[in-house]
């Protein structure tokens, strides 16, 4: 059965006022076109999730989705601060709750796997364990000493951009995969957009490509550049200059207004978002080809 | 022949110049990125970089300005997600190298990238938290540190443990049985230090042109010199022509200091 849909009605019917979020993707595929939605929408008090907010929750923030983050890493990739979400965690006006990256994956490898928590080795660092009361130590049971452990992280809804999935949800990702199957088997609720939505048939011809099943995903909206300005592994470039550009925005209240009302509250989509964009950001993200060598199944 | 350079390329060489070939290093940005591919390039052909992305064996085309950068996957030996990244490889031990930074770094090598100022929950400045440095630090087998010399980066305690160095010493991080042997070195713009038997961070070696007083100066505590601080190798026109011409030509990384 399809699960096509709109990504306007995708968030609509998924993604609830109060949900804990998680929006995957660490550096790659990181799921723009739906972030851009939800403050479309006017979504209120989310908990928002991830190893590294990055732009996107920086966005949502601003935009005043967000009643509490959870992260791991803080800041604009390769850049520097992520200015907006400090700005709000400084000023004691939005909630946090944090961990090593180590940590926050181990709460999503619980949550996707079914077990209550997560043990990890000690690293000794006790200032962290001691800021956040979700962090604990626990005997090892089988006497090794002491394990530190993490609790599953279960969110509402996960939203996962990839590169192509049929219209049942079945999903091929490659490059970069941090936590995108993870965070979609801990989630209750899964929004995937696309690159491409391919026949059944092609998702067969590479099975061990297909992270995650169509039987775990609710919504799939194709929705072509969803990541920019993240990208997309063989299909567009990382905007590194919008990422440089995001710093100086950030820095000035007007300005990551002016940026919303324009860019987010001031297109309809992802496809007038990146019509927007013009001839020449598009010729400077496109990238050439470097496929794999050919895989043989073979025919049984 | 005097040849300039800047504060970032003498980071860099010496840097490039700590690790081995055969070395399974975790890379950050940066830096340490230029450092791995200038020791690839030279003494070090077979290092394996790996990236906390989930990336084994990258062999970066281009500068990755993130740390997630397509270039890393394109060529590499193997992709992986991040949960396995940080458990088969690094809690499982097959790292050899970290690179760790941080804004402060305190006498025992123990490094805040956390919150400056006030208690964690009202921080003064907050920072961008541990990423993977907390367990880098407690797991690679050697970790190196690189940072400007600057008193306010060496205090005599951090005001948050992100990751451990020796903690009260070396004592300490012994009875906590880390795998990781911890900080080996931490190099600067002024030389290199080095823990003592305490773990204690002692001046070891001076860049050309730098003194020792030069470092006591920048440092936040009582620092210890050894007593013949060696004078660490200028930078080669070999080194920095590779770093100028191929891995950074547009300065993104080196351009700072002077």
């Amino acid at each position: 059965m399809t699960k096509l849909k709109s990504l306007s009605e995708a968030i609509t019917q998924y993604v609830h006022d109060g949900d804990t979020v998680y929006a995957a993707g660490f550096t790659h595929l990181i799921p723009f076109a739906a972030g851009h939605e939800i403050i479309r929408q006017g979504k209120k008090d989310l908990t928002l999730a991830r190893a590294t907010p990055d732009l996107i929750y920086d966005q949502m923030v601003a935009a005043g989705c967000a009643k509490k983050v959870i992260f791991s890493y803080m800041g604009n990739p390769g850049v520097g601060s992520l200015r907006l979400v400090r700005g709000e965690l400084e000023a004691g006006r939005l909630e946090w709750e944090e961990y090593s990256h180590f940590g926050m994956i181990s709460r999503l490898q619980a949550g996707a796997t079914g077990v209550p928590f997560m043990p990890m080795n000690p690293t000794a660092a006790g200032d962290l364990e001691r800021a956040n009361p979700l962090i604990r130590k626990v005997a090892d049971p089988y006497g090794g000493g002491e394990v530190i452990v993490v609790p599953a992280l279960k969110p509402d809804v996960a939203i996962v951009h990839v590169q192509r999935c049929d219209r049942d949800g079945n999903a091929h990702l490659w490059g970069i995969i941090g936590e995108q199957k993870e965070a979609a088997f801990a989630a209750e609720r899964v929004i995937l957009t696309a690159e491409e939505i391919v026949d059944e048939a092609i998702i067969r011809s590479d099975p061990n490509r297909t992270l995650i099943p169509g039987f775990i995903v609710d919504a799939v909206c194709h929705e072509p550049y969803a990541a920019h300005p993240s990208y997309t592994q063989g299909y567009y470039d990382r905007d590194n200059a919008f990422y440089l550009e995001w710093d100086k925005i950030s820095s000035d209240p007007a300005a990551v207004k002016a940026y919303l009302d324009e860019w987010v509250y001031g297109v309809k989509d992802r496809s007038e978002y990146w019509e927007k964009l013009g001839a020449e950001t598009h010729q400077r993200l496109t990238i050439t080809s470097r496929p794999s060598a050919v895989v043989n199944y073979g025919n049984y | 022949m005097n040849l300039t350079y800047s504060s970032s390329e003498l980071l860099t060489i010496n840097a490039a110049r700590m690790l081995r070939d055969g070395d399974t290093v975790f890379v950050g940005v940066g830096l340490p990125n230029l450092a791995c591919n200038l020791a690839r390039r030279t003494h070090a052909p077979g290092i394996v970089m790996i990236y906390e992305a989930g990336v084994i064996g990258a062999q970066p085309a281009r500068l990755p300005l993130s740390i997630g950068d397509p270039t890393l996957v394109s060529g590499a030996l193997s992709v992986c997600s991040m949960y396995d990244i940080f458990a088969f490889y690094l809690q499982r031990g097959n790292v050899d190298v970290g690179f760790l930074g941080g804004a402060q770094i305190d006498r025992f090598g123990n490094i805040n990238a956390t919150v400056i100022g006030g208690d964690y929950t009202h921080p003064k400045v907050r920072l961008p938290g541990s990423g993977g440095s907390q367990e880098i630090a407690a797991w690679a087998n050697r970790c190196y540190v690189l940072t400007p010399h600057q008193k306010r980066r060496f205090p005599e305690k951090v005001d948050f443990r992100t990751s451990a160095g020796f903690l009260g010493g070396r004592a300490e991080r012994e009875a906590a049985r880390l795998r990781g042997k911890g900080p080996v070195a931490v190099v600067t713009d002024i030389g290199l230090m080095e823990p003592d038997e305490t773990g204690e961070l002692t001046l070891t070696a001076l860049h050309p042109g730098k003194t020792a007083a030069d470092a006591k100066t920048n440092t936040g505590w009582d620092l210890k010199v050894v007593a013949n601080p060696w004078v660490t190798e200028p930078p080669t026109a070999e080194e920095l022509r590779i770093l100028r011409e191929e891995l950074d030509p547009q300065g993104i990384y080196l351009k700072g200091g002077a």
